[in-house]
Protein backbone atom coordinates (compact mmCIF):
# COMPACT_ATOMS: atom_id res chain seq x y z
CA UNK A 1 0.00 0.00 0.00
CA UNK A 2 2.90 1.93 0.50
CA UNK A 3 3.58 2.62 -3.35
CA UNK A 4 -0.42 5.15 -3.00
CA UNK A 5 0.69 7.30 -0.01
CA UNK A 6 1.07 10.38 -1.00
CA UNK A 7 3.00 12.63 0.40
CA UNK A 8 1.40 15.79 1.81
CA UNK A 9 2.03 18.02 -0.68
CA UNK A 10 0.45 15.76 -3.15
CA UNK A 11 -2.41 15.77 -1.22
CA UNK A 12 -3.06 19.71 -0.51
CA UNK A 13 -2.73 20.27 -3.66
CA UNK A 14 -4.81 17.57 -4.89
CA UNK A 15 -7.66 18.78 -2.21
CA UNK A 16 -7.54 22.64 -2.82
CA UNK A 17 -7.98 21.43 -6.31
CA UNK A 18 -10.70 20.19 -5.34
CA UNK A 19 -12.32 22.65 -3.49
CA UNK A 20 -11.41 25.68 -5.56
CA UNK A 21 -13.46 23.63 -8.21
CA UNK A 22 -16.13 23.51 -6.29
CA UNK A 23 -15.91 27.11 -5.91
CA UNK A 24 -15.92 27.89 -9.40
CA UNK A 25 -18.86 25.98 -10.04
CA UNK A 26 -20.70 28.24 -7.34
CA UNK A 27 -18.86 30.88 -9.14
CA UNK A 28 -21.28 29.78 -12.20
CA UNK A 29 -24.60 30.55 -10.51
CA UNK A 30 -23.40 33.95 -9.83
CA UNK A 31 -21.81 34.71 -13.49
CA UNK A 32 -25.16 33.26 -14.94
CA UNK A 33 -27.24 35.52 -12.46
CA UNK A 34 -25.21 38.29 -13.71
CA UNK A 35 -25.91 37.45 -17.39
CA UNK A 36 -29.66 37.40 -16.74
CA UNK A 37 -29.29 40.76 -15.30
CA UNK A 38 -27.50 42.13 -18.08
CA UNK A 39 -30.31 40.50 -20.76
CA UNK A 40 -33.12 41.96 -18.41
CA UNK A 41 -33.12 45.70 -19.50
CA UNK A 42 -31.57 48.11 -17.64
CA UNK A 43 -34.12 48.76 -14.58
CA UNK A 44 -33.53 44.62 -13.73
CA UNK A 45 -29.38 44.86 -14.44
CA UNK A 46 -29.43 48.42 -11.53
CA UNK A 47 -31.00 46.53 -9.13
CA UNK A 48 -28.63 43.17 -9.85
CA UNK A 49 -25.41 45.47 -9.90
CA UNK A 50 -26.62 46.67 -6.23
CA UNK A 51 -26.84 43.11 -4.99
CA UNK A 52 -23.90 42.25 -6.61
CA UNK A 53 -22.22 45.34 -4.87
CA UNK A 54 -22.91 44.61 -1.23
CA UNK A 55 -19.79 43.74 0.77
CA UNK A 56 -20.51 40.41 1.09
CA UNK A 57 -20.13 39.93 -2.39
CA UNK A 58 -16.20 41.94 -2.34
CA UNK A 59 -15.52 38.66 0.10
CA UNK A 60 -17.19 36.48 -2.76
CA UNK A 61 -14.98 37.96 -5.69
CA UNK A 62 -11.76 37.75 -3.64
CA UNK A 63 -13.12 33.93 -3.28
CA UNK A 64 -13.59 33.36 -6.87
CA UNK A 65 -10.71 35.10 -7.64
CA UNK A 66 -7.87 32.85 -5.71
CA UNK A 67 -10.28 30.03 -6.42
CA UNK A 68 -9.63 30.31 -10.11
CA UNK A 69 -5.98 31.43 -10.18
CA UNK A 70 -5.19 28.20 -7.95
CA UNK A 71 -7.56 26.36 -10.14
CA UNK A 72 -5.87 27.40 -13.34
CA UNK A 73 -2.60 26.58 -12.29
CA UNK A 74 -2.94 23.49 -10.61
CA UNK A 75 -5.31 22.28 -13.61
CA UNK A 76 -2.17 22.66 -16.21
CA UNK A 77 0.21 20.49 -13.71
CA UNK A 78 -2.72 18.40 -13.89
CA UNK A 79 -2.81 18.49 -17.94
CA UNK A 80 1.30 18.13 -17.99
CA UNK A 81 0.90 15.04 -15.40
CA UNK A 82 -1.53 13.36 -18.43
CA UNK A 83 1.10 13.75 -20.57
CA UNK A 84 2.93 11.16 -17.98
CA UNK A 85 5.54 13.91 -17.26
CA UNK A 86 6.70 14.93 -13.61
CA UNK A 87 5.10 12.23 -11.88
CA UNK A 88 8.41 11.13 -9.80
CA UNK A 89 8.04 12.17 -6.21
CA UNK A 90 10.84 15.23 -6.28
CA UNK A 91 9.23 16.71 -9.45
CA UNK A 92 6.00 16.40 -7.68
CA UNK A 93 6.78 17.76 -4.54
CA UNK A 94 9.01 20.76 -6.56
CA UNK A 95 5.74 21.35 -9.23
CA UNK A 96 3.58 21.84 -5.90
CA UNK A 97 5.69 24.76 -4.55
CA UNK A 98 5.31 26.10 -8.49
CA UNK A 99 1.92 25.99 -8.82
CA UNK A 100 1.53 27.70 -4.99
CA UNK A 101 3.93 30.53 -6.28
CA UNK A 102 2.91 31.28 -9.68
CA UNK A 103 -0.87 31.06 -8.81
CA UNK A 104 -0.45 33.14 -5.59
CA UNK A 105 1.22 35.90 -8.34
CA UNK A 106 -1.73 35.63 -10.31
CA UNK A 107 -3.72 36.41 -7.09
CA UNK A 108 -1.83 39.19 -6.46
CA UNK A 109 -1.81 40.73 -10.00
CA UNK A 110 -5.42 40.05 -10.32
CA UNK A 111 -6.17 41.36 -6.84
CA UNK A 112 -4.38 44.47 -7.69
CA UNK A 113 -6.30 45.08 -11.00
CA UNK A 114 -9.82 43.89 -9.63
CA UNK A 115 -10.06 45.90 -6.15
CA UNK A 116 -7.41 48.70 -6.84
CA UNK A 117 -6.15 49.62 -10.07
CA UNK A 118 -9.75 49.29 -11.80
CA UNK A 119 -11.93 50.26 -8.62
CA UNK A 120 -14.26 47.59 -9.60
CA UNK A 121 -15.01 45.82 -6.92
CA UNK B 1 -16.42 -16.70 -24.52
CA UNK B 2 -18.24 -17.41 -21.13
CA UNK B 3 -18.58 -13.16 -20.25
CA UNK B 4 -16.21 -13.37 -16.81
CA UNK B 5 -18.46 -10.91 -15.06
CA UNK B 6 -20.78 -13.41 -12.40
CA UNK B 7 -24.10 -13.77 -12.88
CA UNK B 8 -24.73 -11.24 -9.64
CA UNK B 9 -22.81 -8.44 -11.35
CA UNK B 10 -25.04 -8.98 -13.94
CA UNK B 11 -28.39 -8.62 -12.40
CA UNK B 12 -27.38 -5.92 -10.39
CA UNK B 13 -26.12 -4.08 -13.38
CA UNK B 14 -22.41 -3.30 -11.12
CA UNK B 15 -19.25 -2.59 -12.87
CA UNK B 16 -17.96 -0.96 -15.83
CA UNK B 17 -20.69 1.41 -18.01
CA UNK B 18 -17.78 1.61 -20.51
CA UNK B 19 -18.73 5.59 -19.90
CA UNK B 20 -14.65 6.10 -17.72
CA UNK B 21 -12.44 7.25 -20.30
CA UNK B 22 -15.19 9.41 -22.52
CA UNK B 23 -15.86 11.53 -18.66
CA UNK B 24 -12.00 11.11 -18.47
CA UNK B 25 -11.37 12.59 -22.01
CA UNK B 26 -14.00 14.96 -21.59
CA UNK B 27 -12.85 16.35 -18.40
CA UNK B 28 -9.20 16.89 -20.45
CA UNK B 29 -10.45 18.63 -23.72
CA UNK B 30 -12.90 21.24 -21.47
CA UNK B 31 -10.10 22.03 -19.41
CA UNK B 32 -7.64 22.91 -22.08
CA UNK B 33 -10.68 24.61 -23.63
CA UNK B 34 -10.98 26.48 -20.52
CA UNK B 35 -7.20 27.73 -20.41
CA UNK B 36 -7.77 30.63 -23.05
CA UNK B 37 -11.43 31.12 -22.64
CA UNK B 38 -11.20 31.99 -18.65
CA UNK B 39 -8.20 34.26 -19.25
CA UNK B 40 -10.08 35.89 -21.96
CA UNK B 41 -13.25 36.24 -19.98
CA UNK B 42 -10.75 37.66 -17.05
CA UNK B 43 -9.03 40.26 -19.08
CA UNK B 44 -11.88 41.34 -20.87
CA UNK B 45 -13.81 42.00 -17.89
CA UNK B 46 -11.60 44.01 -15.62
CA UNK B 47 -10.80 45.97 -18.78
CA UNK B 48 -14.46 47.44 -19.28
CA UNK B 49 -14.56 51.17 -18.71
CA UNK B 50 -17.35 50.44 -16.73
CA UNK B 51 -19.89 48.24 -15.44
CA UNK B 52 -22.93 50.40 -16.08
CA UNK B 53 -25.57 48.46 -18.22
CA UNK B 54 -24.60 50.68 -21.64
CA UNK B 55 -21.03 49.46 -21.33
CA UNK B 56 -21.72 45.74 -20.63
CA UNK B 57 -24.52 45.53 -23.60
CA UNK B 58 -22.17 47.17 -26.27
CA UNK B 59 -19.62 44.90 -25.34
CA UNK B 60 -21.60 41.50 -25.08
CA UNK B 61 -23.60 42.58 -28.27
CA UNK B 62 -19.95 42.42 -30.64
CA UNK B 63 -20.88 38.71 -32.26
CA UNK B 64 -17.00 38.01 -31.18
CA UNK B 65 -17.73 38.78 -27.72
CA UNK B 66 -21.15 37.19 -27.84
CA UNK B 67 -20.22 33.76 -29.54
CA UNK B 68 -16.67 33.22 -27.66
CA UNK B 69 -18.89 33.98 -24.29
CA UNK B 70 -21.41 31.00 -25.54
CA UNK B 71 -18.38 28.92 -25.70
CA UNK B 72 -17.02 29.77 -22.39
CA UNK B 73 -20.56 29.16 -20.47
CA UNK B 74 -21.28 25.87 -22.27
CA UNK B 75 -17.79 24.82 -21.93
CA UNK B 76 -17.40 25.65 -18.07
CA UNK B 77 -20.73 24.34 -16.99
CA UNK B 78 -20.05 20.91 -18.77
CA UNK B 79 -16.18 21.09 -17.03
CA UNK B 80 -17.93 21.76 -13.89
CA UNK B 81 -20.28 19.17 -14.22
CA UNK B 82 -17.71 16.47 -14.95
CA UNK B 83 -15.92 18.11 -11.93
CA UNK B 84 -18.35 17.81 -8.94
CA UNK B 85 -19.79 14.63 -10.45
CA UNK B 86 -16.61 12.60 -9.06
CA UNK B 87 -16.67 14.77 -5.86
CA UNK B 88 -20.21 13.55 -5.55
CA UNK B 89 -19.14 9.90 -6.74
CA UNK B 90 -15.76 10.08 -4.13
CA UNK B 91 -17.91 11.55 -1.30
CA UNK B 92 -21.55 10.20 -1.35
CA UNK B 93 -21.44 6.48 -0.75
CA UNK B 94 -25.25 6.13 -0.14
CA UNK B 95 -27.09 4.90 -2.82
CA UNK B 96 -30.20 6.82 -3.15
CA UNK B 97 -28.79 10.10 -1.61
CA UNK B 98 -25.97 9.83 -4.24
CA UNK B 99 -28.35 9.07 -7.30
CA UNK B 100 -30.50 12.23 -5.94
CA UNK B 101 -27.48 14.88 -5.59
CA UNK B 102 -26.34 13.96 -9.26
CA UNK B 103 -29.73 14.81 -10.83
CA UNK B 104 -29.91 17.66 -8.94
CA UNK B 105 -26.51 18.72 -9.74
CA UNK B 106 -27.31 17.91 -13.80
CA UNK B 107 -30.71 19.83 -13.87
CA UNK B 108 -28.99 23.11 -12.08
CA UNK B 109 -25.92 22.79 -14.81
CA UNK B 110 -28.55 22.24 -17.67
CA UNK B 111 -30.60 25.66 -16.54
CA UNK B 112 -27.25 27.56 -15.72
CA UNK B 113 -25.88 26.72 -19.30
CA UNK B 114 -29.43 27.18 -21.44
CA UNK B 115 -29.78 30.53 -19.49
CA UNK B 116 -26.31 31.86 -19.94
CA UNK B 117 -26.99 31.05 -23.59
CA UNK B 118 -30.32 32.46 -23.75
CA UNK B 119 -29.16 35.79 -22.33
CA UNK B 120 -26.11 36.38 -24.21
CA UNK B 121 -28.05 35.61 -27.41
CA UNK B 122 -30.90 37.78 -26.20
CA UNK B 123 -28.50 40.93 -25.58
CA UNK B 124 -26.58 39.88 -29.39
CA UNK B 125 -29.69 40.10 -30.59
CA UNK B 126 -30.59 43.35 -29.39
CA UNK B 127 -33.24 42.43 -26.95
CA UNK B 128 -32.04 44.35 -23.63
CA UNK B 129 -31.53 48.19 -24.78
Amino acid sequence: MSVYKMSRYTLATSIFNRITGVGLSVGLIVLVYWLMAVASGTRAYENAHQVLSAGIFKLVYAGLLVAFCYHLVAGIRHLVWDTGRGLERAQSKLSAVVVVTVSSALILLLGYWLFLAGGRA
Amino acid sequence: MKSLRSPLGVVSGLGSAKGGVHHWWLQRLTSIALVPLTIWFTVSILSLPSMDHVTVIAWMAQSWTALLLIVFVLVATYHSQLGVRVVVEDYVHAPGMKTLTLVILTFVHTLLAVAGVFAILKVAFGGAA
